[in-house]
């Protein structure tokens, strides 16, 4: 008969303790980056935050105050028509792979969107650069939206993928032995079943996209004034905030903390919508 | 009676088991003769058979999965399906409304006729097929996004059909399943907020409500506790004045209480059909009787 009292017992407390001690160290350097982050960003952005800055158009060189408007706009309609343009064909290549995937065609096409989401977003601002900045000869927003587009449409599709993968299959055979056609039953019964799941993937991917500078600095470039058609270039945060960050004014600097603090927001405002989304629809069942 | 016999090649069994009524065949030998099927067959002419299996066969990728089943289905009855785990009875009523071929790589080959005509002949649209002989499955699958409602006309509304009586329609599937009196006052709430049992009849409804001539039930209990079993049970009694029933049922006692026929399933062949009292009472093959009285499977 074994003992249930004995020393043995102190040594693996003592583990216990040590590896969950580990756990919550290496948690909170996890969110610590997070957190520094927000504060910063919020300490410095709000000192530069006022009225002018979301009404006003950049003041010349050398003049203080103004604010980034045409940024503001300028990143709303690159993300708006990079999500038109992205988010449809995203969503339908996902279903394509859910329903027919288990092709060569389906593992090819799984292949390249796992390929093109590893892709630096430099590149994919190159390739749009070549391909409609040189033939429109200008920069525009279209071009801007089109390399955002391209960038967010692996990961619409491999989310939408991944979640109607979840969808139990019995409830599509339900559809089906109801004599539903089957394109019936994958997008009424599929896809609206799993369209919570699939609008977080969205708008996390919009969040992402957001934030991206590097495809835009020649496809959309940028803009001191207004952009007044698409096949205009324009102004956007992040580009905005990468020029005011390097320039010597301090002014600048202060406008560039300001702007960090609006995209920060704007993406936050997407994600926590997202899971406001899902909570609520979790809720209602 | 051995195995071997049993498993002859299926267009032997097919002419022994389709013997016109009336003509007894001379060459039948012990095995033939006491063919399960033969008298079932000599009994009901194809004029009260609602569905018919012949020579069907069924596939999984290379896994021949049933091999050759010739059963009649009769109409307004109930027709259970027994044997053990794997012998192909879900495949089976699975190929009656043509859901067998919805999973990847399955194939079936043969002949299932609804009403005389083939349901895999060349010009049949599957959808059509499925919507005379709707199906019930072994866990209960209500449509997570929709009320209790939208899960009844969920066939009607899927299918883009318009009704005029929506409500009455409703009221009527859910009476019919004894649904009613449970729901009436919550009828916008999601379908999936019900019990087990409350759900498995939900799902009843819905294929009732695109009204089916024949509803397959593939285990409709195994998910279910004793006393919402009994209740689905009770349910089928009453079906069976108006539909044809198909139903797969590890539980032999449940096929003896709700079924008037009873067909026995092993490894992809039907060893026995025949009245669900005679199979019960005074099987004719040894396999079945072994099968009932539990000593195998």
């Amino acid at each position: 008969m074994s003992r249930i009292t004995g020393e043995h017992h102190a040594l693996r407390k003592f583990t216990n303790a040590a590896f969950s001690a580990a756990c919550v160290v290496a948690t909170v350097i996890a969110v610590v980056p997070l957190f520094g982050i927000l504060y910063y960003v919020a300490a410095r952005g709000m000192q530069g935050i006022n009225w002018d800055f979301f009404t006003q158009l950049p003041k010349p060189v050398g003049e203080t105050g103004g604010g980034m408007a045409n940024g503001i706009l300028g990143t709303l309609k690159l993300v708006g028509l990079a999500s038109v343009m992205g988010i449809p064909p995203g969503v339908l290549a996902g279903v394509y792979l859910a329903e027919f995937g288990q092709t060569r065609m389906g593992s090819v096409v799984r292949f390249s969107a796992d390929v093109l989401s590893g892709i630096p977003s430099i590149t994919v601002g190159i390739f749009i650069y070549s391909l409609v900045v040189l033939t429109t000869k200008t920069f525009s927003t279209i071009a801007g939206a089109l390399a955002l587009a391209v960038i967010m449409l692996p990961t619409v599709t491999r989310t939408t993928e991944e979640l109607l993968r979840l969808v139990p299959e019995s409830l599509r055979e339900a559809a089906l032995g109801l004599g539903v056609p089957k394109w019936r039953a994958t997008l009424r019964v599929m896809l609206r079943t799993a369209a919570p799941g699939i609008a977080v993937g969205i708008m996390l991917a919009v969040a992402r996209v957001a934030g991206e500078t590097a495809p835009l600095l020649f496809t959309a470039f940028s803009n001191r004034f207004w952009s007044d058609s698409l096949l205009e270039p324009t102004a956007s945060l992040p580009v905005q905030i990468y020029t005011y960050a390097v320039s010597p004014f301090e002014d600048w600097h202060r406008q560039a903390w300001a702007a960090a603090l609006v995209l920060v927001s704007l993406v936050l405002i997407l994600n926590i919508s997202a899971r406001l989304l899902v909570r609520n629809r979790v809720r209602k069942q | 009676m051995s195995f071997s016999l049993e498993s002859e090649s299926s267009s032997a069994m097919l002419a022994a088991r389709t013997v016109p009524e009336g003509k007894s065949s001379p060459s039948a030998s012990d095995a033939e003769a006491s063919n399960p099927l033969a008298a079932e067959f000599q009994l009901n002419t194809k004029a009260n058979s609602k569905m018919q299996a012949e020579d069907l066969h069924a596939y999984f990728g290379n896994t021949h999965v049933l091999k050759g089943i010739t059963l009649p289905i009769l109409e307004k009855k109930v027709t259970a399906i027994i044997g053990p785990s794997g012998c192909g009875k879900s495949t089976f009523i699975r190929c009656l409304n043509r859901m067998h071929e919805v999973v990847p790589n399955a194939k079936a080959k043969g002949k299932v006729t609804l009403e005389g005509l083939d349901i895999y002949g060349r010009d049949v649209d599957p959808v059509r097929v499925r919507r005379r002989v709707g199906m019930v499955f072994q866990k209960p699958n209500p449509f997570p996004t929709m009320s209790i409602r939208d899960n009844v006309l969920a066939g009607l509304r899927l299918n883009g059909i318009r009704v005029s009586d929506p409500d009455t329609r409703v009221e009527r599937a859910l009476c019919q399943v004894a649904l009613w009196d449970e729901v009436k006052d919550r009828l916008d709430r999601a379908g999936t907020s019900l019990s087990g049992g409350q759900q498995q009849r939900l799902c009843i409804a819905r294929s009732l409500a695109m009204e089916p001539e024949v509803i397959l039930m593939d285990e409709p209990c195994s998910a279910l506790d004793p006393i919402a079993t009994a209740r689905v049970e009770e349910l089928i009694h009453e079906l069976r004045e108006d539909y044809t029933i198909v139903i797969v049922t590890h539980n032999m006692q449940q096929a003896a209480r709700v079924a008037n026929y009873t067909a026995f399933f092993y490894l992809g062949e039907v060893v026995e059909f025949d009245k669900t009292d005679a199979i019960f009472t005074h099987p004719k093959q040894r396999r079945t009787e072994d099968y009932i009285t539990g000593r195998f499977g």
